[in-house]
């Protein structure tokens, strides 16, 4: 049935995901042949392999392709994806070791299964067709509950690994049973030959009724993977469960790819069906909004509250989808993006309070933070205020691009409510804010961290401040993508 | 000098780096660095009095680049008759502050005067910017430093005082944000000017007013949006009170006179009852409340907000003396001379001032008590002329002054707003007039039972006169007081065309013709 043609040439365009696949093969073995004092250099090794694929996947932006008989896509979207995923991941594996030196979980594992949950999402981000986005997704998933399961004498941790690793079957089942409807109507796994039938003038009713079925269902893998309310309940069990490091890797890049597995399926895919997700995203949106910012308010745990941070801002992304314009999901990849490096310098920030045997993830546990080491509280001010959509800082123009855009397609009230909720998660913002300035801390903090750990949240936070001073370019970046 | 707005927002804010980097050890360089910088951006603001052209309404040192050019957003800055008082007013209150903080503050003294630099630049900002979008970031801006400076060294429920600051604040201004999105998506512009000249009909520029409404009366503060301020006064360190009475509250007054009355004429018309009936609620009610007041800076956060009040109805009462008429020429309702329309807002923009440099006093002179005694109840003192008697004469000064004792700054803008209003509604002028009674009376009774009388506190007994630099930034504003109060003339010059081209567009009406 499926005229398979392989061309030698095509490899060339999925040259990062098979070098990053080699790399994990040497790494494995590296680990496997070298003796116990040279292990320790497979953490460098998986950083130079992350570093490495990012210059390949850089370099084919600009080119655009559909190899292997138009199951994988190369387009600017997929590089630009790929190059942020890469980026943000060298970000996160430098704050992670420290975590993992603290408490004694550094076993190379940790790094292998990362870089194969990135491999899954780049194959994520460029699948065409129903099968290579659902094998991309198993890949990233996969690793991810093992990833979580790497602490395996805590118990926390274990529950949190078979809580994900459940409802995220539960998930993928829902998936698969929209992608197999949306096959069985229109005869073909392929994201092109679905828009083509799906933008035919000749739809039955019939027909629309079974693809909209199967759209639902589409719409509810992608609401779980993104962690929007009603399918958020694993989102704070998991970010509390999970080491702090596992809980800031799956918090910032899968939800690129994520946002990858939307534009594929719903706007690739079923662009034509748009006005019917649109109005699924507007509810997704609204509730994700209101109860991510409203439980938000009673949590202690610092990432239990920054998992329900991480709700409302899901939210707003959805809104900006929502808009169904090209602007709109420009702002939307743009929020995205923004989120992933806010989130990343708010672990790093708890990272870099972990000590010896010390877990930090209380809010509690930053307490008078700003007189013992003014400099990360300031860093973690900014986010915080950023988080909370204050200008200067990325965060606020996020909030605007979006808002901007839902104005402009005439939700007004939509953006009332949303800012109102912007108002009250400021609060709890504020709580951690007020717990580092205001509060006399009881004991003394010492913040130990490794000077590479110190100089990347430096730059991260200063990143927050300099992209909100000139948000231009990286928007422009970001609607061009579609 | 062709960027001097933009040198006045970012030396001070860069200025808070340096003095950020030179750290808490070292706190003696910090103070002379942070003096400095204060002094060198007073003295450059200066320039912009001198330098300026009184004869046009047109924005004058303007500088304009791209920012964000998807939504047409520039950085766009400029200044008018309006804006330019308020500037030199935010430079001058910055020196008295740092200086008043001088050895008052121990505790991390450079993260201190960093804020209030930092919070000076972005005053500024707030005042000369030109595009609303950035004029929205330096407003949101501000609400930072503040936050940590009420948080930091505030006093004992500061957690509270400062948080309910900021979210009160903050919901205020979310409002004013969407409805600028609003504006952009019908004019496709964020410059203030071409929303000036954006056709609305009545209801959408209702709903826009009261977005606006929401985000300046709060900041005002208007009754009943007031409650934040007595908490944050009271709990914030003296040079915050004084950033805050001075300077901050006079954000949303400019508010008013920036967007409300340009933007949204006729909503602002026809909804200018509601306003002054607030207005005036705040000027008597609020005056009975501070009367009542057992803690002398909840006396003062009081007065300021019943002051204020004087801003709002003279803006407001505007649209009760003038109208135009359909051949677009300015006719007066009932009798009144256009003169009475100047005198509203003119007064309201002279009270502006005055009540920057009397609060500022105020909050200074019980700052100077609280240094000494740690209280600011009244109770605790009682003759303190007997051991201070230099700052007592200060004291008297500025209390007259604030009851608006002629010959002092808080008579003249007080006095024009009154005889507009007059001219507007005569219970409008009699109520605001009230206020020359309630004032007297509760600034008079506590300057009565804190200075003088007997000693009935031992401690008062020891109490130390004012030293050489608290005579300093007392009498500096002293002069300023009795300048303003003797020789207002220049402020209202400088500030007479800029207002007459407010009134022209206040007056006309921006719904677009029914064909």
């Amino acid at each position: 049935m499926m005229n398979f043609n392989f061309n030698v040439s095509e490899l060339i365009f999925i040259l990062p995901e098979l070098f990053l696949l080699s790399a994990i093969s040497f790494i494995l073995l590296f680990d496997l042949f070298v003796s116990e004092k040279y292990k320790k250099y497979s953490y460098h090794l998986s950083q130079l392999a992350l570093i490495i694929t990012g210059f390949l996947a850089f370099n084919l932006i600009g080119e655009s392709a559909t190899i292997f008989s138009g199951t994988f896509v190369l387009d600017n979207l997929g590089s630009t994806f790929k190059v942020f995923v890469l980026g943000f991941s060298v970000i996160a594996l430098v704050y992670s070791r420290q975590y993992l030196i603290v408490h004694e979980l550094l076993r190379n594992e940790y790094f292998i299964l990362a870089l194969m949950s990135i491999l899954g999402m780049m194959v994520m981000i460029s699948g065409h067709s129903l099968l290579t986005l659902y094998l991309g997704l198993e890949i990233m998933s996969l690793s991810l509950y093992a990833l979580i399961a790497t602490a395996r004498d805590r118990a926390f941790a274990i529950e949190a690994a078979l809580k994900y690793f459940v409802l995220g079957a539960i998930a993928s089942g829902l998936l698969l049973y929209g992608m197999s409807m949306i096959y069985g109507i229109t005869g073909g796994l392929d994201i092109a030959q679905i828009s083509n039938f799906a933008s035919s003038s000749t739809l039955e009713s019939q027909e629309t009724l079974i693809l909209n079925f199967g759209l639902v269902f589409l719409v509810i893998g992608v609401a779980f993977k993104l962690g929007a309310v009603p399918f958020h309940m694993w989102v704070p069990d998991v970010y509390q469960g999970s080491p702090t490091s596992v809980t800031m890797f799956l918090s910032t890049v899968p939800k690129i790819a994520a946002v990858a597995l939307l534009v594929r399926l719903l706007i690739d895919g079923l662009g034509n069906f748009q006005q019917y997700w649109a109005d699924l995203f507007m509810i997704l949106a609204v509730l994700s909004i209101a109860v991510g910012s409203l439980v938000a308010l009673t949590q202690v745990n610092i990432k239990r509250m920054l998992a329900y941070s991480t709700i409302s801002h899901v939210g707003f992304v959805l809104l900006g989808f929502m808009t169904g314009v090209l602007e709109g999901y420009g702002s939307a990849v743009f929020y995205v993006l923004a989120y992933i490096l806010m989130s990343l310098a708010a672990f790093g920030s708890i990272i870099a309070l972990n000590r010896n045997g010390f877990e930090a993830d209380q809010v509690s546990d930053f307490k008078g933070l700003s007189k013992h080491s003014p400099w990360f509280a300031l860093i973690m001010l900014v986010v915080m205020l950023s988080m909370a959509g204050v200008p200067p800082f990325i965060g606020f123009y996020s909030k605007l691009f979006i808002l901007q855009q839902v104005i402009s397609e005439g939700y007004v009230i939509l953006a009332v409510v949303a800012v109102i909720f912007a108002v009250i998660s400021a609060y709890y913002y504020l709580q951690v804010i007020k717990t580092m300035y205001f509060d006399e801390s009881d004991k003394e903090i010492i913040v130990s961290a490794p000077i590479d750990l110190k100089v990347v949240l430096s730059l991260n936070g200063i990143l927050i401040l300099i992209i909100g001073l000139m948000p231009s370019f990286w928007m422009n970046l970001s609607v061009s993508l579609f | 000098m062709d960027s001097l707005l933009s040198i006045l927002i970012w030396l001070p804010i860069f200025g808070a780096g340096a003095v950020l980097l030179i750290g808490n050890n070292r706190s003696q360089l910090a103070r002379w660095v942070s003096a400095g910088i204060s002094i060198l951006v007073f003295l450059l603001s200066i320039n912009l009095f001198f330098d300026f052209d009184s004869n046009t309404s047109s924005m004058q040192f303007v500088e304009k680049m791209s920012w964000i050019s998807q939504f047409n957003i520039f950085y766009h800055l400029g200044i008018d008759g309006i804006s330019m008082p308020l500037i030199i007013l935010t430079t001058f209150s910055t020196i008295l502050v740092i200086i008043a903080g001088w050895e008052v503050i121990k505790n991390r003294v450079a993260d201190y005067m960093a804020a209030f630099l930092m919070m000076e630049g972005i005053i500024i900002g707030v005042f000369s910017a030109m595009d609303s979008m950035l004029y929205y970031v330096f407003w949101e801006a501000s609400l930072i430093p503040m936050l940590l400076i009420i948080g930091v060294w505030g006093g004992q429920n500061r957690v509270y005082a400062s948080i309910k600051f900021f979210l009160y604040t903050f919901l205020g201004s979310v409002f004013m944000l969407v409805s600028l999105i609003y504006m952009y998506n019908l004019g496709g512009s964020f410059a203030i000017s071409d929303m000036h000249s954006l056709p609305l009909t009545l209801s959408q520029q209702s709903w826009i007013f009261w977005a606006f409404f929401l985000a300046f009366a709060v900041k005002v503060p208007m009754f009943p949006v007031h409650t934040w301020l007595p908490d944050a006064h009271v709990q914030a360190p003296t040079g915050g009170s004084v950033i805050l009475a001075a300077i901050m509250l006079k954000m949303g007054g400019y508010g008013f006179f920036r967007f409300s009355l340009p933007i949204t004429p006729d909503a602002s018309s026809y909804f200018s009852f509601v306003v002054i009936v607030l207005s005036l609620i705040a000027i008597v009610y609020i005056g009975f409340v501070a009367l009542v007041q057992k803690d002398m800076k909840k006396l003062i956060a009081y007065s300021s907000i019943s002051h204020m009040g004087f801003v709002t109805l003279g803006v407001f009462a505007l649209f009760s003396i003038m109208k135009m008429d359909s051949n677009g020429e300015l006719i007066s309702i009932a009798g009144a001379s256009i003169e009475s329309a100047y005198l509203g807002l003119e007064g309201a923009m002279i009270q502006m001032v005055s009540h920057g440099f009397i609060s500022a006093a105020m909050f200074l002179v019980v700052g100077v008590l609280y240094d000494r005694l740690h209280s600011r109840e009244i109770s605790t003192y009682g003759g303190v002329v007997n051991s201070m008697p230099k700052f007592t004469g200060f004291a008297v000064l500025f209390a007259m002054a604030n009851a608006g004792l002629p010959g002092t700054s808080g008579f003249v803008g007080e006095f024009m707003v009154i005889l507009g209003a007059l001219q507007a509604n005569f219970w409008y002028a009699f109520l605001a007039a009230m206020t020359l009674i309630v004032g007297a009376a509760y600034t008079l009774w506590m300057v009565k039972r804190v200075f003088w009388g007997p000693i009935v506190n031992p401690d008062v007994k020891t109490l130390s006169d004012v030293n050489a630099r608290e005579f300093g930034v007392l009498s500096i504003l002293a002069v300023a007081v009795l300048w303003m109060g003797i020789y207002p003339q220049p402020v209202i010059e400088v500030m007479h065309i800029s207002i007459a081209n407010l009134l022209e567009q206040s007056l006309t009406t921006k719904i677009p013709a029914i064909l």
